[in-house]
């Protein structure tokens, strides 16, 4: 191969002070210094999340403070990657949502199975499980990242609901079409 | 082309399709037969006919000929007879198939009276699928997505009934879900022979109820759970445990008696949920025993053996079959095997095998209780005339081993090797025990259990598979529905390594393999392996055994046979 040989220039004066780059150097930096700013002081500060985000799937109760789920397992059922386990318990006649019968006696949802894809929210027949805003999850043993139902129901809180199936049901059990 | 037709045949033509049906055979059993699925509820074909849903209506007809001359009237459109339909639905279960009816279930108007009948069912039909354990096996759920309108059209307020009626002490009662199908009445009525239930009141207010001061608590109620055909009648054990969808189904055989009403295992994950009847027509119908459905408790009892135990102390299986050839080997030509009637054939097959290496005698312990004319028998063991076919016993067992007692206090008997049998309860005293060595293969703690020198816990009927030989000599198989809990042993795996241990040959403790060596040294099994047996079972000849007294009285599709001798 042919070697081409190239001369170099020598350096001007100004070039050899370096102060122009120096100078060109500060002002990149201080353009960032005093642009807003692209990070957030985490986890002190929150980032906004956005409608329709599907983050940690939670369980939630109704304005009257009534568990939702009446653990019918159909999200079980559907769940991909069989993060969810429940297991179905009855509710006693002496309780006040004796009318709603079934209720689950523990719910489980393993957040290291979980895709966060959001087909429980969607087959949920009750309206009970939302992925909502939670999108962080940590803990330092496998079964930290089990959420039972006692987080769940932390993690999800209450909801407005549109229906009030069961209070209906209550109502019509107790004035209805009764013979 | 029409096949003549046999004298005990009719031809009836459903939706174009020509088909011979037995004489009496109605007309949802005949589209049945063709492959056309008739829908409906308070027909069931081992009940009478009621015809009260009138989900089943189908158009009927029937070849047109002149009053006059009795001649086929023909239609020259299509050059064949005539049919003359019927201008309003009929329904197909209170409809015998007579020669040339003409029946079309997928009529526009037929369409029309399926959707009319599904509405008037839905509208006090409560809308809680997701808490209503019949949900997946719902047949209005399945009729409603299939002959529905898909839509419902009542704003009004539904009928409010009672939501948990206890009608007995297994059965729960939604009557709100109830569509007064009446099948659990005459269930009730007609099979259990307990008349208890009941509707009440009138009109959209009915009510199904026991009559007053009766309970619905007889040992089949739970049949009228599973003829159901909505959510209205639960089991209490199984209400609110496990959605159906979730359970894989096994089939297997109810060991409470030698009925061996056909089962299938509802499991989960290893868990049992429920049993419920198999059909099969020559032996249970579709009915069992509820008494039977309650067996699955016994796989996670806490009184479940899983330690492999040597004088006490946990040990290994190969240990514990060294110490018990040591055992066989001290007190050689003085050992007594106890098989059990609770066994599978393959399994008293190699007890057999087992005590012909050890020479020693063998005898069964029975089980006598009443029968109760339906589908619990009197012999409690479920495979007493397995042990007869495969020939570990020749005479019926007795209840008490009297023979064996005056033995061991004789000092003949040192050792005795006892198949899942409590020796006390079959007669042997305390003192008795302590004075011979016991090896025992169980699956429970028990007076022997805690005596034995060397115990080996084995799987129970849920967790293995096998054949067993009914009252009929109907041998019948079970499958393996759950995995058995660690330290516990496959009953012929324990059978063979003890055989070997005495240094018999005995074909490797797998199914297929023991079935090899039956089929060759049993003639009356000659022909059967595990794989080829029917489902539903096959009858052996039971000549060689005809003259022994067995005490089994009269059951459902059984006479026994002295009885049926003083008849004819």
């Amino acid at each position: 191969m042919a070697v081409i040989p190239v001369s170099r220039q020598p350096l001007t004066l100004l070039e050899r002070t370096y102060l122009p780059q120096i100078a060109g150097g500060l002002k990149t930096t201080l353009k960032h210094f005093f642009s807003p700013k692209d990070t957030m002081e985490y986890p002190e500060e929150r980032p906004a999340i956005p409608a329709g985000y599907r983050g940690v799937p939670t369980l939630v109760f109704d304005p009257h403070g009534r568990e939702k789920c009446v653990s019918c397992q159909l999200c079980e059922f559907v769940c991909p990657p069989k993060a969810i386990r429940i297991t179905p318990g009855a509710i006693t006649p002496d309780d006040p949502a004796a009318h709603v019968e079934k209720r689950p006696q523990e719910f489980e949802i393993d957040m290291l199975r979980c895709i966060y894809c959001g087909l429980c929210q969607e087959v949920c027949p009750e309206e009970a499980i939302f992925l909502q805003t939670q999108y962080s999850t940590t803990g330092h043993t496998r079964a930290d990242f089990v959420n039972n139902k006692q987080k769940l129901y932390e993690l999800g809180g209450t909801l407005p609901d549109a229906h009030f199936k069961w209070d209906k049901k209550k109502a019509a059990e107790e004035g209805g079409n009764a013979h | 082309m029409i096949a003549p037709t046999k004298p005990d045949l009719v031809t009836v033509n459903i939706d174009g399709k020509e088909i011979a049906v037995p004489k009496g055979t109605n007309v949802i059993e005949a589209a049945r037969l063709v492959g056309v699925d008739v829908p409906h509820y308070c027909y069931h074909p081992k009940l009478t006919v009621v015809g009260n849903c009138r989900m089943c209506l189908v158009e009927m007809g029937m070849p047109a000929v002149d009053p006059a001359t009795k001649a086929p009237v023909m239609d020259p459109a299509t050059g064949k007879q005539k049919i003359n339909w019927i201008p309003r639905p009929q329904i197909g279960c209170g409809t015998t198939a007579s020669p040339g009816l003409h029946i079309r279930t997928q009529t526009p108007q037929i369409k029309d009276c399926r959707e009319g009948v599904m509405e008037f069912l839905l509208i006090n039909h409560p809308l809680d699928c997701p808490i209503c354990d019949q949900a997946g096996e719902c047949k209005l759920q399945e009729q409603a997505t299939g002959y529905g309108r898909g839509y419902s059209r009542f704003i009004e307020q539904k009928n409010v009934k009672p939501k948990r009626t206890q009608l007995g002490p297994r059965v729960t009662l939604d009557d709100e879900r109830c569509i007064l199908c009446s099948r659990c009445i005459r269930f009730s009525k007609e099979v259990a022979k307990d008349d208890v239930l009941g509707f009440i009141d009138r009109g959209s207010h009915s009510t199904l109820t026991c009559y007053p001061g009766k309970q619905l608590a007889n040992n089949y109620s739970l049949n009228t759970v599973d003829i159901c055909p909505v959510g209205a009648l639960t089991s209490t054990d199984f209400r609110f445990k496990m959605r159906v969808w979730f359970l894989k189904q096994t089939n297997s055989i109810d060991t409470e008696s030698s009925v061996g009403a056909n089962t299938v295992v509802w499991s989960r994950e290893g868990q049992i949920y429920r049993i419920t009847p198999r059909q099969n027509d020559e032996v249970n119908d579709t009915w069992m025993a509820d008494s039977g459905r309650e067996l699955y408790k016994q796989v996670r009892a806490a009184d479940r053996l899983t330690v492999i135990k040597v004088g006490n102390l946990d040990s290994t299986l190969d240990m514990a079959v060294k110490a018990a050839g040591e055992i066989f080997k001290a007190s050689a030509g003085a050992i007594a095997v106890v098989g059990s009637g609770r066994n599978s054939v393959e399994e008293q097959f190699l007890t057999k095998k087992l005590a012909e290496a050890l020479k020693a005698s063998t005898q069964l312990v029975s089980r006598a209780g009443t029968g109760d004319k339906i589908l619990v028998s009197a012999d409690r063991n479920p495979n007493t005339r397995g042990a007869l076919v495969t020939g570990l016993i020749s005479a019926l067992p007795t209840q008490q081993l009297t023979g064996l007692a005056a033995a061991i206090d004789a000092g003949q008997i040192k050792t005795v090797v006892s198949i899942g049998e409590d020796l006390t309860a079959a007669g042997l005293t305390a003192a008795q025990l302590a004075k011979i060595s016991i090896v025992y293969l169980g699956t429970h703690v028990n007076a022997t259990s805690t005596a034995a020198k060397v115990v080996l816990p084995t799987y129970t009927v849920f967790e293995k598979s096998g054949t067993f030989v009914n009252q009929q000599f109907r041998i019948q198989k079970f499958a393996k529905a759950v995995p058995a809990p660690a330290g516990a042993t496959d009953d012929l795996v324990i059978l063979a390594k003890l055989a070997t241990a005495t240094g018999a040959t005995v074909p490797t403790a797998d199914l297929a393999a023991v079935w090899k060596t039956i089929a060759a040294e049993i003639p009356a099994l000659g022909t059967i392996s595990f794989n080829n047996l029917p489902d539903t079972g096959l009858l052996l000849d039971q000549t060689p055994w005809a003259t022994l007294p067995f005490v089994e009285g009269e059951t459902l599709h059984f006479k026994p046979a002295a009885s049926a001798e003083t008849r004819s």
